[in-house]
């Protein structure tokens, strides 16, 4: 263990720090700031830029195209707050979605009973994750990179042993379809223009994320296993049934994407999913959180999330190829991390 | 050394081994209430492996462990704390990027309201966590701020605080000031001698004399694992404490073929 020793004597009276102190409180208190700024500078840049973007269906197109990323990047989110990273995030949206329209389609279930048992699949694959990660004490990264390629493996596998093709149709004809899709799949009307549910979904799912961050022991202790385990453990946080709990719940995210998307698309390609675990992690750095762990906000994941959404959807509106998209994410994402580096640098300098 | 009916926590004759590396043989103390029972050593002496013991983090494998005269095996270092034994270590006191108030109650959360929407009851926490503090004689404008924005000392003294406030009986307390500056390792005995006046059992753990003698009534001395003898604070000296710790007639040895080679 290294001792850190304090190279000059404190100040006696703290005051004089005062300035400074206050300052960093401010941000640290706010992670979301900065992916806030980032939102309206978005948002007012291809509002002068495309004229689609500022209209009724615009942002219901935008809104619509963060919603499903929004869900995945709060819960991301939280996961990274508990210091942990999830891979298989991406392709559990598709896993779910292949369970659930096998029992409909295949098996002949009502729609209601193959979503829990997916649901169970989902929780029990968010369970093993955590599992293998708390106790084998192996980087997270690599554990769920390994679940990320079983799972993206059986997919493609289990589908083809089934159907003989790599994807799954005909959720349309099952019985619960219509019921399960009003709740899941249906649009609701604002101004006269179709605004999916799924949009609503994405809100209420932030704000119990963030209610659970901010006002729960839970959340307490979820910054707590990310910030200092050890400290967590010694004050009698239970750390393990902490970090099973968040794969548990990017597992639940999993699950609940994988359900808006069957029920709207009603066909599920079994390779769907792939390379979305980054653009979760993208979002919800974007939005504050550190990869670190112990500092973040769910608030902040889902305007990463936003800010993702309306930058892909107004190059489309714009009528700009869409391969500038990735040189903005690339520059958005760097300059998140640089200004998270520097709450945390300065954090670190005055930790002394 | 005796026991008496107001000892805390008493071992005697207690032993650990990782695998076959003998860490801890035949340690025998005694932390009683109101008084500051000091573990001295240097490093590799086997003061983390005792107080890991006295935590729950660890077992012991030989010698008896006794808290309030009940022979216990402690599993975790909750059940330490049931039993009012809390443990304030050095580097993982506190958790720098939460808030002060959030540190504080870490663990022990209050909350309010049942069932799904039990949550934290933000406003006792704060204002709990701000007079609690400012019984200790900490006095924090901001129980908001991160807790890595305070000093080393009165991040010790939060976590301080933090325990006797949580009712402890037995504060352990592991290197304290071995980051701190002069000053700050004033800052924090002054609050160790606080506690003990509350009637608080201390264990200080440190591996400098000069700061156990102050505020210590006995002064356990480790070295490679064995005891050097639990001795009160009438039968010895700063001087004596401070030769033994460091291994008094090693250091003659040493001295002695130092002068030896020459040109040194």
């Amino acid at each position: 263990m290294t001792t850190t020793v304090d190279p000059k004597p404190e100040p006696a009276a703290t005051d004089e720090r005062l300035p400074s102190n206050a300052f960093l409180t401010t941000m640290v208190v706010r992670p979301e700031t900065g992916a806030f700024i980032g939102a309206l500078v978005v948002f007012f840049f291809f509002s002068f830029a495309a004229d689609k973007f500022l209209t009724w269906s615009g942002a219901a197109t935008w809104l619509d195209d963060s919603a499903t990323l929004g869900i995945m990047a709060v819960a991301v989110a939280l996961l990274m707050i508990g210091g942990e990273f999830d891979l298989s995030a991406g392709v559990m949206t598709a896993s779910t979605a292949l369970v659930t329209a096998i029992f409909a389609t295949q098996v002949g279930l009502n729609v209601w009973v193959a979503l829990l048992l997916s649901l169970v699949f989902a929780l029990g694959v968010g369970a093993l994750n955590g599992l293998l990660v708390v106790r084998t004490g192996l980087p997270s990264f690599i554990v769920t990179l390994g679940t990320f390629l079983a799972l993206q493996g059986l997919n493609l596998g289990v589908t083809r042993l089934i159907t003989g093709s790599v994807q799954v149709t005909g959720m349309r004809a099952a019985d619960g379809y219509e019921s399960a899709g009003f709740v899941f799949a249906s649009t609701f009307p604002v101004a006269d223009t179709p605004f999916q549910i799924s949009i609503v979904w994405w809100l209420g799912f932030t704000a119990v994320a963030a209610w659970i961050l901010s006002h729960t022991r839970f959340g307490n202790w979820i910054f707590a296993v990310g910030g200092a385990a050890p400290a967590a453990r010694a004050v009698g946080v239970p750390v393990a049934r902490t970090k099973v709990l968040l794969f548990m719940g990017t597992a639940l995210a999993g699950w609940l994407v994988g359900t808006i998307n069957i029920l709207r698309f009603t066909t599920v390609q079994a390779n769907q999913g792939i390379g979305l675990e980054f653009q979760f992690i993208i979002a919800a750095v974007i939005g504050g959180c550190l990869l670190t762990g112990g500092f973040g906000s769910a608030i902040g994941a889902a305007i990463g999330a936003l800010i993702f959404g309306m930058a892909r959807q107004g190059i489309v509106f714009a009528d700009w190829n869409s391969d500038w998209f990735m040189l903005f994410l690339g520059i958005m994402l760097l300059g998140a991390v640089l200004v998270n580096n520097t709450f945390r640098r300065r954090a670190e300098r005055l930790r002394r | 050394m005796t026991s008496t009916p107001t000892a805390l926590i008493e071992v005697d004759g207690i032993g650990k081994n990782y695998g076959t590396v003998v860490a801890l043989r035949d340690v025998s103390t005694v932390v009683n209430a109101g008084e500051v029972t000091c573990v001295l050593g240097d490093n590799g002496a086997g003061k983390s492996t005792l107080i890991k013991i006295l935590a729950g983090v660890h077992q012991h494998d030989a010698g008896g462990y006794s808290v309030n005269g009940e022979p216990v095996r402690l599993g975790s270092p909750r059940e330490a704390l049931d039993l009012g034994i809390a443990t304030v270590y050095q580097d993982l006191a506190v958790v720098p990027l939460m808030s002060v108030w959030r540190n504080f109650f870490l663990g022990s959360e209050p909350t309010v309201g049942a069932g799904p929407l039990r949550r934290l009851d933000r406003r006792t926490a704060k204002e709990t966590a701000r007079a609690a503090l400012a019984d200790m004689g900490i006095n924090l404008r901001d129980v908001e701020r991160p807790v890595g924005t305070l000093s080393g000392g009165e991040r010790q003294c939060v976590a301080i605080a933090r325990a006797v406030h949580f009712g402890a009986k037995v504060l352990i307390l592991d290197e304290p000031t071995a980051a701190l500056g002069v000053k700050q390792s004033g800052v924090v005995l002054r609050y160790v001698a606080q506690a003990r006046d509350r009637g608080l059992g201390v264990v200080l753990i440190t591996h400098n004399p000069h700061h156990a003698y102050p505020v210590g009534n006995r002064f356990l001395i480790l070295k490679r694992g064995r005891s050097l003898g639990s001795t009160e604070k009438a039968d010895i000296t700063v001087e004596e404490l401070t030769r033994q710790m460091s291994g008094g007639a090693e250091l003659e040895e040493l001295a002695h073929e130092l002068r030896e080679v020459p040109g040194a």
